[in-house]
């Protein structure tokens, strides 16, 4: 049990505690900021797991988009409790990674980014289309309940982040100890040789299979969380594949060496894109690139390789001090 | 009367016109170490691929322990206690010694949801290490498996395709690559190891000393067939494997020993 409660564990405590407190003292803009953090988070974990295994998926608002749909449709029949449509989303996003999973689980590299990308592309092509969904205008949504109960407006962002950040803590730490189980070691396993762990007696397809079913999960359930913070779902904002490209960028700026980096860069992220927006309104997309290309440079494995690197160069100084001790 | 574990009836694969391997008929009895010998091309590795599930026969039976494996995938062979290793080793070459053999335990011991379970747990720790130990590998546990030398790369090769502890273990050369001062050392070790566990063993091989030192009986390939299929110092002195295989050079260190004495 004590190898469950690991530096992560404690990591994603404290960060919990944390919010917890921030909360008290954010304003509202900023709630928005972190509950779309935490959304957008949520999903490149999602990535992460699939990254792990060697995979890229170009098309995870497929899936962000299924489950702030849902949201939207389930409101229309007047269902509105946040708890039963995080439910319903994550549903209805791990029902299509399931059933799609069995052909993408065929595929590898740029076949399986693109083929993500091809559905969440049909899946924005049949929005944008139909009326009933709202089409290119896309459908409000009302605030939601929470077991029935409703906050009043000035407390209501208040509570939903209460929700959304204890709904992110126990993905992110799910998330953790699946990375720490045998199915989440076989994410490196299948990257390495898949014909060993075929050998050994899994099937790879399966293996990658789970972890597809896993990744529309929580991208469903961070469009979930889009979807009632925001307060709208259209196309353009939940589907198209621009929307998919930010999951990337915030994999790649965050690494794939822990669940609570995806966090620390979807928050950077939220705030590069804020600043650049607010700042720089003609040109937020040259510093978005700028900024992917000095992380790519500088940083490719991620923001989280600071800490790696530091811990690196820690344990070499340790290992030095050691030695000179020994030879005095 | 010897059980057989494997038996393997009129296998044949045919590549478009180009015949791989044909009308091979053998058995192998529990206990027994077989050795496949024969020329680059003469079909070794594409029977070692067909009986265990990676290729599928153009015709042909192939029954393990009274089933038939035809239709079966490397995994559900794998899983019925028939294992085998790589010319070229199949390990996770960015991890270590020890993360290789602890994902390796980790899926041979999957049960159900114990797949979601913590890999890492003191009796799994304490298997692979002993795994380790019995392949003589220890020393490298901490070592990513890219800077390994070739042949321990094929120890843990072997030690990891063995986890289940198979009825039959099929080695795809697991000398090759290997220095000449090394290949019976290694073999010592592999032998060694199999043996603690009763494991039938059947190993592709292209040096005929090793073949006569650690094979009771040897299976010779040529052209897609098998010439011949007797124990070893009578396959050693047979004509047409001499002629086809190893050579009419090569003299049989059984036969050395009469020469001395």
């Amino acid at each position: 049990m004590t190898r469950l409660f690991d530096k992560t564990f404690w990591g994603l405590t404290i960060g919990l505690v944390a919010l917890f407190a921030l909360n008290f003292l954010l304003e509202e803009w900023m709630r928005t900021i972190g509950l779309q953090t935490l959304s957008r988070g949520l999903v490149a974990i999602g990535l992460l797991i699939l990254w792990r295994a060697g995979l890229v998926s170009f098309g995870h608002a497929l899936f962000f988009g299924f489950g702030a749909y849902t949201v939207a449709m389930l409101q229309i029949v007047g269902v509105r409790d946040v708890f039963l449509l995080m439910i319903c989303g994550i549903f209805t996003a791990g029902m299509l990674a399931f059933l799609l999973g069995f052909l993408l689980r065929q595929y590898r590299a740029i076949f399986f980014a693109l083929l993500n990308m091809a559905f969440s592309m049909i899946l924005y092509g049949v929005l944008a289309k139909v009326e009933s969904l709202g089409s290119t205008d896309g459908i409000g949504i009302e605030q939601v309940t929470f077991l029935g109960m409703q906050p009043g407006d000035d407390s209501y962002r208040f509570v939903l982040f209460i929700f959304a950040v204890v709904f992110s803590y126990v993905s992110a730490l799910a998330a953790h100890w699946y990375l720490k189980s045998t199915l989440g070691m076989m994410t490196m396993a299948v990257r390495e040789n898949e014909i060993r762990v075929e050998y050994l007696g899994y099937s790879a397809e399966k293996a990658i299979h789970s972890k597809y079913i896993i990744s529309g999960v929580l991208a469903g359930a961070g469009g979930v969380i889009m979807a009632v913070t925001v307060g709208h779902v259209d196309p353009d904002s939940m589907v198209y594949w621009p929307v998919s490209g930010d999951f990337v960028f915030i994999t790649i700026l965050a690494g794939t060496g822990n669940v609570s980096a995806t966090f620390i860069g979807a928050l950077v992220y939220e705030l590069l894109r804020t600043y650049a927006f607010e700042f720089a309104p003609e040109i937020w997309q040259l510093i978005l690139g700028g900024a992917l290309l000095l992380i790519i440079m500088f940083l490719p494995d991620g923001l989280w390789s600071i800490r790696s690197e530091w811990r690196h160069k820690k344990a070499i100084r340790a290992a030095n001090r050691a030695r000179a001790s020994v030879e005095k | 009367m010897m059980t057989p574990v494997l038996k393997v009836q009129d296998l044949e694969k045919n590549f478009g016109g180009v015949v791989a391997a044909r009308d091979i008929n053998v058995e192998v009895n529990e206990g027994e170490t077989i050795g496949i010998i024969g020329a680059n091309g003469a079909g070794k590795t594409t029977f070692v691929n067909m009986v265990t599930g990676y290729l599928p026969p153009s015709s042909g039976q192939v029954e393990f322990l009274g089933k038939n494996l035809i239709g079966f995938k490397p995994r559900d062979v794998t899983k019925l206690g028939l294992c085998r290793s790589f010319q070229v080793p199949q390990v996770f070459l960015s991890e270590t010694v020890f993360d290789n053999m602890l994902v390796a335990y980790g899926i041979a011991e999957q049960v159900g949801w114990n797949l979601f379970r913590p890999i890492h747990t003191d009796e799994r720790e304490h298997r692979v290490d002993q795994q380790l130990s019995r392949y003589q590998i220890s020393d490298y546990r901490d070592t990513p498996a890219s800077a390994l030398p070739q042949g321990v790369r094929k120890l843990l090769d072997i030690a990891m395709a063995t986890v289940r502890n198979p009825k039959l273990v099929m080695l795809d050369e697991p000398t090759s690559g290997i220095s000449v001062e090394e290949k019976f050392d290694l073999m010592d070790i592999i032998m060694e190891a199999l043996r603690q566990e009763s494991t039938t063993v059947m190993f592709i091989e292209h040096d005929m000393e090793i073949v006569e030192r650690f094979v009771d009986r040897v299976w010779a390939f040529y052209q897609g067939e098998i010439i011949c299929d007797a124990p070893t110092a009578k396959a050693m002195v047979d004509e047409k494997v001499r002629e086809f295989v190893i050579g009419q050079e090569y003299h049989p260190a059984h036969l050395q020993g009469d020469a001395n004495a």
